[in-house]
């Protein structure tokens, strides 16, 4: 696994990333469904399952979250693909945040700026449902387990939302629970 | 200490990491707490524990820090770091953010290549993917709250929401496209509903003077 892509194949991933990094409003998760549609569909590079572990490895781990995106990396090519994978995701947004911070703050109450927060913020929350879609979509597709996936996807949501619970403990029982071939 | 924002008072008795070592050995623990999400641990070790910064500079940072693109825990580091020691700041506090996670992560996928093998571990897999799928759709309700104020109103916010999640989930869409078409689209819409806001607040105050 460790077989890294053609530098051609490399730099076209970074490059991808980096245009990717400046859409991320709301997060790198927001990304993730384009991530999908690059990798999975339109390139072929990772598999369904593949995609998920990503994002369940980096949901496991300590962390951001958006250390997914180096993981993805990692599944395509090694290292390598870790490293372009990240400094895509980041660098972008990071100078974009970094030159916003020092000349915007002055200026939040503008109608300017406060139309930008308003007009955005109903696409930023369509985009979140849209990731919890595609993330929920794979365990859909498996009738045998359906039932009790969609169970746990469900109870999860109901947990975050009713309870203070840390989400440490609900990943240890879903890792749980799946080891023992109930989702 | 470069380029302070204004939200953030420095006064000399306020609490402040002793160098970028310190900033970066600050951010690495707190990283390494946040299962699952980091903003709970940095609010924690942040405002609660070492007093860098009060309740409500944190909230505006991340408000900030929301609206930028960019996962939002590494422009709030960024963020703070730049506010104690500028560039070398934000870099010390990103990469503290950043860094031991990762080697953590990456030990986690090299690794599971050779554990995937053991259906056990792979169902584990499958139930903790199941369980992020839960977790982000509770952080997409939880979100939903936050529109309530917004001065585009229930009907438009419901529409520009529901036409994203159709283009990305349904259709597809390239992200780029969405981004862009409804989000200058929502730009604009509220643009035109604050002025259309202004206008009546000034027609209110012009009738009461004339009363």
């Amino acid at each position: 696994m460790l077989s890294t892509l053609p530098a051609a194949d490399l730099l076209e991933l970074f490059l991808r990333f980096l245009m990717l990094s400046l859409l991320s409003i709301g997060g790198a998760m927001s990304t993730a469904p384009e991530m999908h549609r690059y990798l999975v569909v339109e390139r072929g590079w990772l598999g369904e399952a593949d995609f998920t572990t990503a994002i369940a490895l980096a949901q496991a781990a300590p962390g951001p979250n958006v250390l997914f995106v180096p993981v993805l990396g990692f599944q395509v090519a090694g290292l390598a693909g870790a490293a372009a994978a990240l400094l895509g995701i980041l660098l972008p947004s990071t100078l974009l945040s970094l030159g916003v911070s020092r000349w915007g703050a002055t200026r939040r109450d503008t109608p300017l700026v406060r139309a930008f927060t308003a007009g955005l913020a109903p696409v930023t929350v369509g985009l979140t449902f849209a990731t919890g879609w595609l993330l929920a979509l794979p365990f859909l597709a498996d009738p045998a387990r359906r039932g009790g996936a969609l169970l746990l996807i469900a109870l999860t949501a109901l947990v975050t939302l009713k309870t203070k619970l840390a989400p440490m403990w609900m990943i240890a029982v879903g890792a749980a629970l799946g080891a023992a071939g109930f989702v | 200490m470069s380029a302070t924002p204004p939200t953030l008072e420095t006064g000399a008795s306020r609490a402040h990491p002793a160098s970028s070592l310190a900033l970066f050995i600050a951010f690495s623990l707190l990283a390494l707490q946040g299962f699952g999400g980091v903003l709970a641990v940095a609010q924690r070790e942040l405002v609660d524990r070492r007093g860098w910064l009060t309740r409500l500079e944190f909230v505006e940072l991340y408000a900030v820090a929301q609206l930028l693109p960019g996962p939002n825990v590494v422009n709030l580091s960024l963020m703070i770091g730049d506010r104690y020691f500028g560039l070398r700041g934000a870099l010390a506090a990103i990469s503290g953010m950043l860094l031991a996670p990762l080697l953590v992560v990456l030990a986690l996928a090299a690794s599971y290549q050779q554990l995937a093998q053991y259906p056990a571990v792979a169902g584990a897999l499958r139930g903790m993917g199941a369980v992020a799928a839960g977790l982000i759709l509770a952080m997409a309700l939880k979100m939903l709250a936050t529109l309530r104020g917004n001065v585009l109103g229930p009907a438009l916010c419901t529409a520009l929401g529901l036409l994203t999640l159709a283009a990305i989930a349904v259709f597809r869409v390239p992200l780029a496209w969405v981004v862009i078409g409804l989000g200058l689209g929502g730009w604009g819409l509220a643009r035109w509903r604050i002025a259309l806001l202004h206008a009546r607040q000034a027609r209110i105050r012009k009738e009461d003077e004339s009363c």
